[in-house]
């Protein structure tokens, strides 16, 4: 009976032609992690998905599988997405990258984007965000905006990603005060608002005025909205979250490089085996509208999102003192991208220990 | 506000859905039924909650709308387990599944959309008393309310003729039935309610602790929830100071680590769960405190025969 | 008043045990195309897409990895499923399988993650060894407490499930961390021989970890309904009282199907781990430990029925893949369609013991109910 209807239903669905992409269109697809309504990481790649739909409509098609576990399902997904037919598959979570790595090694000429991670091959890129200069500036809003000078940061993981923030952060903070303090809380969590949402009034009530997470739910905006306190959005702009609390938010700008490398695909100049690490001036990462905040903050900030963008003023750049008072970079040297891409200590000023 | 006052209304807020979903569970189970969907009722009430308030522009008839589905999604688990007798684990499990997936359904047009917060009191005066002013008069109304619940619930249990016949139930539905108790009426009731409390649990998720709705806002709530009625070997007082424990370690951790200190975080978040076994087992060593205190026909199915 | 009576057969009746599968199955197609015609969707495309796209590889070369990818799939889910049978048959009420499942992974995992110098043919035997005795350790502390001090089973054990989750978390940010991995939380990949082999690379991933669970189900079925031992499970199950009287031990029989569904959800754990992951990271399973207690039940705590729902289940998961890439069904679409599944089948299993009576009321006589695992 089983057998019956399903050959029935298979009889049908023949009958109804499976509807497939038309010949001169190409196929992008996308694996995430979590829900493509997040309002936070996910959200922000679907947001680059929808502007691929935007611009490419008419040459590219897209899909996507959501709240996809990482681990062996991802591996299923990935290679679901490869065999229907996708010209290229951008897997946006660090923890899909084995599962990228070895669907990959099986489809040679399927193109393989994994973001944030560190391994690639001949038909697998690698891209990131540096965030961290989005950090800097608003490390530096902090301090000028803090009457107790000292900040609280919402943690996911000890992950260097993560790391390179709170350092900029304070790096940023410290041009404007050199005492500046950072407070931090790991939630060990990218995504549960409740929690963020308790962190942020453990923090707040400890004292800090500013908040800043890197983690993706709106409940710390929330709770600086309703404290009354100033707060720096993550991965979306969180402006509704916070009316009168963002200052701005650090906007993962995905979509321009979608098209970029989709565009490449389609006029046959797209390379494997490469990293791409953009930042502010390739406009991977946007900076929300300044708001909130009185004129001249608002230009010093604005000056120097100018001066990361131009290259002139890099974030990491010496004199540099770790948290243990040991000298990491000295006067003007800037640190390259593979310390930064392993980066597993403090800057001094904050004020944790890094769990290890 | 001082840190103090301020720490303690934070354990307030992350305890009052623990506490109100607790309570709920905790009548059922008295009534014998053991129903493992807390999590799956408690997110269509956080959805249903959040949606109610936005689309009727009142948080109150949100909160009426969370209630409400939770009450008519634990209908479910009660026809399946009470009306045809399924097993009770695995359809308890199966709503929570049937919960998480639904909510997200219902939710995706609300995704992103600013919440309708439902306003604290503020009594003019008495909200102004330090240290205790906030917490006593200028709380949310759902704070007040599980207050309530649980003295409420804790009366009736132990004070009501009816509240006898429902524990009765629980402890031995073939006496109670042979009394001539509609066992599995009362049992409808007692789930009904459960639900509804999982629902008004998941309406302060969307509409207090933090106004909005993604997927899987209850993050696991529901099964400490779950754990937490037996923290308090179904005790409705217990339950209460339970739920104030675990908001406190939950909220104290983080204090913790913004004082940087440096105690790993999963030691202090497993706590708990550990106390509950130990409390379990000292409970049960005493056979005559087990007596008076578990359900003994809990999560046996009930079928009236001929 | 109008209402639902169950009126207790005299004996299950076969008929609808053959049935009672295909009415749920019936029922949830019914449903679910009305689901999906609400949501404007075909219903008939998307039902292809649930049951059969992922079974085209029966006879379609081109498809056959997705039936290795369902193995993969239904493997832990079976191997706990069948465990937990024997558990719920003798009345023992483990649901904790979760963390049995992340015990086992983590003692298997030492060897490759604490020794990796430690190579050759005999680390993955031994993994899978440490793997089972983690698994049936871990299982045997609600089965101490409920034999000592008489506590209740179902709870101990589920609080263990969030102990064993945090403590894995712990391991792998913490003492486990992999020294060159950047600070991400994972252990190192197991080296070479500490992975369990695939059954025909060739074709697609399965690896051996479905083999036991096969070789597990059969040696299971064989257990009860062949041996001395599994009529002692039938018989403790059923009335603790008749099997004092013909001599088996409550106290005995607890360790025993406790240590059993342990040592298979332990041993599900390292297969997932070796075989499927090739690492431990802070959460190893999407919910098998609770997923197979559904499959447990869907399998009617037959371990025959449980090779049989966990493949169906995990249908499910695949087939719920496949309708959102070629027809654009969201996850949480995925998601109701399965709960609905599993809701007709519980209910309607009801038909095996019961026959359905819509009359009007009626007292009836007083019973004592059987106890939930009676069921069987």
């Amino acid at each position: 009976m089983k057998k019956l209807i399903l050959g029935l239903a298979a009889a049908v669905v023949a009958a109804a032609a499976v509807p497939a992409v038309a010949q001169d269109k190409i196929k992008a697809c996308f694996l995430y992690v979590g829900s493509k309504t997040d309002g936070g990481w996910t959200q922000a790649h679907d947001v680059g998905r929808q502007q691929v739909d935007k611009e490419l409509g008419d040459k590219v098609e897209t899909s996507f599988l959501e709240n996809v576990a990482e681990g062996p399902d991802a591996e299923r997904a990935i290679e679901r997405l490869a065999r229907s037919g996708c010209a290229i598959i951008f897997t946006t979570s660090f923890g899909f990258m084995d599962q990228t790595v070895a669907v990959a090694a099986k489809f040679p000429d399927v193109k393989f984007e994994h973001a944030t991670g560190y391994k690639t091959a001949p038909n697998l890129t690698t891209y990131n965000s540096r965030f961290y200069e989005g950090r800097y500036i608003i490390g530096q809003i902090a301090a000028k905006m803090s009457k107790t000078g000292v900040a609280g940061y919402i943690a996911s993981f000890p992950i260097p990603e993560v790391v390179q923030g709170i350092n900029a952060f304070v790096l940023g903070a410290q041009t404007i005060n050199p005492d500046f303090k950072l407070k931090v809380i790991w939630v060990n969590t990218w995504f549960d608002a409740g929690k963020e949402a308790d962190a942020a009034k453990a923090l707040i009530d400890q004292g800090v005025d500013m908040l800043t997470q890197h983690t993706d739910s709106t409940g710390p905006m929330q709770v600086a909205e309703e404290r009354g306190i100033k707060a720096f959005g993550q991965a979306f702009d969180q402006i509704q979250a916070g009316p009168t609390a963002q200052l701005t938010a650090i906007v993962d700008t995905w979509g321009p490089y979608y098209v970029k490398r989709i565009k490449m695909v389609l006029d046959g100049t797209w390379k494997g085996g490469e990293s791409s690490w953009d930042g502010l001036a390739e406009g991977i990462l946007t900076m929300a509208p300044y708001t909130n905040m009185p004129d001249d903050v608002k230009a010093m900030a604005m000056e120097t999102e100018a001066k990361i963008k131009s290259g002139e003023l890099k974030p990491f750049t010496g004199p540099i003192t770790k948290q243990d008072g040991t000298v990491w970079l000295k006067e003007g040297e800037t640190a390259d991208d593979a310390t930064l891409l392993g980066l597993n200590f403090y800057v001094k000023g904050v004020d944790d220990k890094l769990p290890q | 506000m001082g840190i103090a006052e301020s720490i303690l209304l934070t354990i307030a807020t992350a305890a009052t859905p623990l506490l109100i979903a607790a309570i709920g569970e905790l009548v059922v189970e008295r009534a014998g039924v053991l129903n493992l969907g807390v999590e799956g009722m408690m997110v269509m009430g956080a959805v249903c909650g959040f949606a109610g308030a936005t689309v009727t522009g009142s948080p109150w008839l949100g909160v009426l709308a969370g209630i409400a589905a939770g009450a008519a999604f634990s209908l479910l688990f009660a026809f399946l387990t009470l009306s045809i007798a399924a097993n009770q684990v695995a359809t308890g499990l199966s709503l929570t599944l049937l919960g998480l997936g639904l909510s997200g359904m219902i939710g995706e047009s609300f995704v992103g959309t600013a919440g309708n917060k439902l306003s604290s009191l503020a009594i003019p005066g008495l909200s102004d008393i330090p240290l205790v002013g906030r917490l006593m008069f200028g709380q949310d109304p759902i704070f007040y309310l599980s207050i309530l619940l649980t003295i409420g619930v804790m009366w009736f249990l132990f004070r009501t003729r009816t509240g006898l016949t429902l524990r009765s139930i629980g402890d031995n539905h073939g006496s109670a039935h042979a009394l001539g108790i509609p066992v599995i009426f009362y049992r409808y009731l007692a789930v009904m309610f459960g639900g509804a409390c999982a629902g008004l649990a998941g309406a302060h998720l969307s509409l207090v602790y933090t106004p909005q709705w993604v997927e899987n806002m209850t993050a696991g709530r529901g099964w400490i929830a779950l754990a937490l009625v037996v923290f308090a070997s179904w005790r409705p007082l217990r339950v209460l100071a339970g739920a104030y424990l675990f908001g406190a370690v939950t909220i104290g951790q983080l204090h913790a680590q913004a004082l940087g200190l440096g105690i790993p975080s999963q030691l202090l978040s497993s706590l708990p769960y550990l106390a509950t076994v130990v409390v379990l087992v000292i409970i049960s060593r005493n056979r005559r405190l087990t007596m008076m205190n578990t359900p003994a026909s809990l999560g046996r199915a009930f079928v009236p025969d001929r | 008043m109008m209402r639902v009576e169950l009126v207790r057969r005299p004996q299950h009746s076969t008929l609808f045990s053959v049935l009672s599968p295909f009415i749920a199955l019936v029922l949830t197609v019914i449903a679910g195309a009305l689901m999906f015609s609400l949501l404007g969707k075909n219903p008939f495309e998307a039902l292809y897409y649930y049951f059969v796209e992922p079974l085209t590889g029966l006879w379609d070369e081109n498809n056959r990895w997705q039936l290795h990818e369902l193995a993969i799939k239904a493997a832990p889910l079976i191997l706990i499923g069948v465990g937990l049978a024997v558990c719920y048959q003798s009345n023992n009420w483990n649901i904790g399988a979760e963390g049995q499942f992340i015990l086992g992974a983590i003692f298997g995992s030492m060897l490759p993650v604490v020794f990796p110098q430690f190579q050759g043919p005999l680390v993955l035997p031994a993994m899978l060894l440490l793997g089972v005795l983690g698994g049936a350790l871990y299982a045997w502390i609600p089965a101490l407490l409920k034999t000592r001090f008489n506590t209740n089973e179902i709870l101990t054990s589920l609080m263990l499930v969030y102990v064993a989750q945090l403590l894995l978390d712990w391991m792998v940010r913490g003492p486990w961390r992999n020294p060159e991995g950047n600070n991400f939380p994972e252990t190192r990949r197991f080296h070479m021989d500490a992975v369990l082999p695939e059954i025909l690379p060739s074709a697609g991933r399965a690896n051996l970890g479905f083999v036991f669970a096969l070789v597990a189900a059969v040696l299971v079925w064989v257990l009860i309904s062949k041996t001395l031992k599994g009529f002692e499970v039938r018989v403790l199950g059923a009335s603790p009282r008749a099997g004092r009287f013909a001599g088996f031990s409550a106290a005995r029989m607890v360790f025993f199907a406790f240590g059993l569904s342990g040592a298979l959800a332990g041993l599900a754990g390292i297969s997932e781990v070796s075989g499927a992951m090739g690492q431990l990271r802070p959460v190893i399973s999407p919910g098998y430990g609770f997923t197979a207690i559904i499959v447990a039940f869907l399998g009617r705590l037959n371990p025959l029925g449980i090779v049989a729902a966990g493949l169906v289940l995990g249908l499910t998961y695949l087939g719920g893949e496949a309708a959102q890439i070629s027809i654009g069904v969201s996850d949480k679409v995925a998601r109701v369609f399965q709960g609905m599944l599993l809701f007709f089948v519980l209910g309607c299993d009801t038909l095996i013991h019961y026959r359905i009576r819509i009359s009007g009321f009626r007292r009836a006589a007083p019973a004592e109910a059987e106890p939930v695992a009676g069921r069987a």
